[in-house]
């Protein structure tokens, strides 16, 4: 018999029941839970006069709906102006405490975006399930937890009965192989398997990561792939268990430790695949010739290399795509054969569930050292991932160096990644952001988003325009027209 | 949860392929914790020239012409055909709520995103995936002839046109069992307490760290 791969394992690992149809109980060992998608969910319970199963299992912060000036944070939740706003993360408050549900305020310095906040507690482990009701629960499948977002009926039968109803999907496998060049980022490499596979190439799959490039990763760097799996249409994102795995892990506050510790880690080295496992599909990719990405249109496989140029519809491989692509170039405001360098931008934000942590952070604040942000940026903007990672930023004295370089220093929250609180696009504008989405509006009504890693996002901000963060330091700032 | 057994409706054509959620409700009106109310934003940032924000009094917003859903001869539709890669994107269930608020309870595609595709038949929603020939034959039906409607038939998994053709789909089982009785999902998985308490007890003896207290 084949060796099972790491997604069979998990899966089996948390079978309950399975039925004649392949519908499945999968146990779930982790529920994160934040103010968008869980108000109708405890709502539900209510009305069903049903509890929580096992309390203990969730764990809540506000992330979507914050704002993140510091004068509207000093003042916590009535600093939220927008009433709206106000009574979905107040609703969640109360939820909380009604029901004993673990939660990080507003002002808790454990508080940030739950996909930030869930690892660097410990809270997200090897061998876990994990849902939340959000696309980009993705991300935890970097520690190999079997993460998957979830709707709000699935976060309220989670609650109720600790299982989700699941189907098996199928195995992929994208190999990274070979040395990442200088200033190519886990975003870049992402960004390349969606331009390769397309946004629907997983869907039903489990997308496992793997390669020497994923290995050479950092945790931070596996968890921005993880995360864009999504992007890809895969639900579930996976890297397996290694010791970059194990350390990242030790100690976090809601790790086990002492000789439990022990015993998990030597259950978590088996949280790999078999060197026999056969996959349904596998695509392979060479890390040395992946380049630094910029998303041009309004879908994330709508990207390229910083040397490459828009595309031209009239070259598409079939009508569909040819309609897209004429209607992206039109809300994009961007020709065909454009240059990707000669697109000039108006704010540029780093942040977000998939670049919002403390390396993302540190490559960003490398480029920016000395430098001033272009006269012809309207915004830049830092948006750290938690409040543990603003805090970690400001005692390596990151938040003076882009302060001093001209970007705004904010507090924790998803803010302008899907521009739900005031952190927003106007119509126009373009926009270099490390987020994970350049939908149609995605970003605030009409604006144009560009998919890219903190560090060409901070290039970006010097350069007003995009350019190549590999030479970046030949690239003369663009006058102010 | 709305039964499901058979429906007969007029057919819209949303003709664009990857359709995201953030386009089917703009994150502007997620800001509510109710699941209703969401149909008039339905597809708010195509349907109206204006920018959409929540309690807008919307019969005085400026709606797009150009955009079907406000196109005389598609008004009541509750089918609604779509290209490849239906509900990618975000996995808010405000996408579901939208479309069946506005009164869709149909949608036919190449294929759909597999998180919409959960979220859509928890709320009674039919999806129906087609090849893109067959899609592509139905765009074109519906854009020729005004008024053009299809009777689904879930129980014997059958589209029927006005030509009198049958177009089979596939669903499976438990979802068509589910809409067809219109079931609770929790209800029917809590029929299932003691496997789950039985599995929670060994996983928790195999796996002691996962069970750990917030510290």
């Amino acid at each position: 018999m084949a060796g099972q791969t790491l997604y069979d394992k998990l899966w089996s690992q948390h079978l309950v029941k399975e039925r004649d149809d392949g519908t499945a109980l999968i146990y779930i060992d982790r529920q994160l839970l934040h103010e968008v998608t869980s108000p109708q969910a405890f709502e539900g319970l209510r009305l069903a006069g049903r509890k929580p199963w096992r309390l203990d299992a969730n764990l809540a912060t506000p992330d979507h709906n914050v704002p993140t000036t510091l004068a509207e944070r000093a003042e916590g939740n009535t600093g939220i102006k927008d009433p709206v706003s106000l009574i979905q993360v107040q609703t969640l408050d109360d939820n909380c405490e009604a029901f004993g549900i673990e939660e990080f305020r507003i002002n808790d310095a454990r508080q940030g975006i739950v996909h930030v906040v869930g690892p660097e507690q410990g809270a997200t482990l090897p061998g876990m399930t994990v849902v939340c009701g959000d696309s980009h629960t993705a991300t935890h499948g970097a520690f190999a937890a079997l993460s998957h977002g979830i709707g709000t009926s699935e976060v309220e039968h989670v609650l109720a009965t600790q299982c989700l109803l699941a189907q098996k999907m199928k195995n992929m496998q994208v190999r990274v192989e070979g040395k990442l060049g200088t200033g190519v980022t886990a975003k870049d490499i992402v960004l390349a398997v969606i331009g390769r596979i397309g946004t629907a190439g997983g869907t039903g799959y489990a997308i496992e990561f793997a390669g020497s490039a994923i290995r050479e990763l950092s945790m931070e760097g596996r968890m921005t792939v993880c995360n864009m799996a999504i992007e890809a249409g895969a639900r579930v994102g996976l890297i397996g268990v290694d010791d970059t795995t194990i350390e990242y892990l030790r100690n976090r506050p809601f790790a086990p430790s002492g000789e439990q510790w022990d015993a998990a880690v030597a259950n978590w080295r088996n949280l790999v695949s078999d060197d026999d496992a056969v996959f349904d599909k596998v695509v392979e990719i060479d890390a040395s010739e992946i380049e630094p990405q910029v998303s041009w249109g309004t879908s994330p496989e709508m990207v390229t290399g910083i040397s490459g140029e828009v595309p031209d519809p009239a070259e598409a491989p079939d009508e569909t795509v040819q309609r897209s692509y004429v209607r992206a170039l039109e809300y994009m405001g961007l020709a065909p054969k454009q240059r990707i360098t000669d697109i000039r931008l108006d704010k540029v934000f780093i942040g977000s569930c998939t670049n919002g942590r403390i390396e993302d952070l540190r490559e960003a604040a490398k480029v920016a050292k000395g430098k001033k942000v272009a006269d012809s940026i309207k915004l830049a903007m830092v948006v750290p991932g938690s409040g543990l990672v603003k805090r970690q930023a400001e005692a390596e004295g990151l938040d003076k160096l882009f302060l001093e370089a001209g970007f705004e220093w904010r507090e924790p929250g998803c803010s302008m990644c899907l521009a739900m609180n005031a952190d927003k696009l106007e119509p126009g504008e373009h926009c270099a952001s490390t987020s994970n989405r350049n939908f149609e509006g995605r970003q605030g009504y009409g604006g144009r988003t560009h998919l890219v890693s903190p560090a060409m996002a901070a290039a970006a901000a010097i350069a007003g325009h995009f350019v190549d963060v590999r030479q970046f330091a030949d690239v003369a700032p663009v006058q102010e027209a | 949860m709305q039964k499901f057994e058979r429906h007969q409706g007029l057919v819209a054509p949303l003709d664009r392929a990857n359709v995201d959620t953030d386009l089917i409700i703009p994150k502007q009106f997620l800001k509510s914790i109710k699941r209703t109310g969401f149909g008039v934003n339905l597809f708010d940032e195509l349907r109206y020239l204006d920018e959409g924000y929540p309690g807008q009094d919307v019969s005085k917003r400026p709606l797009n012409p150009g955009f079907v859903l406000n196109q005389d001869r598609y008004q009541g539709a509750s089918i609604l055909l779509a290209r490849r890669n239906f509900g990618c994107g975000s996995s808010r269930e405000h996408a579901p709520w939208a479309l069946a608020d506005f009164g869709f309870r149909v949608v036919i595609a190449p294929s759909f995103a597999d998180i919409f595709y959960n979220n859509s038949f928890k709320n009674g929603i039919l999806l129906i995936t087609l090849d893109e020939e067959t899609v592509d034959r139905l765009f074109k039906a519906v854009e020729a002839n005004e008024g053009y409607s299809l009777d689904i038939d879930l129980e014997h998994q059958r589209i029927v046109t006005p030509e009198g053709e049958l177009i089979e789909f596939s669903v499976d089982g438990f979802r068509k069992h589910c809409l067809l009785e219109g079931l609770d999902d929790i209800g029917l998985t809590l029929q299932d307490e003691p496997a789950i308490r039985s599995f929670e007890q060994r996983h928790r003896e195999a796996r002691p760290w996962l069970f750990r207290q917030a510290p």
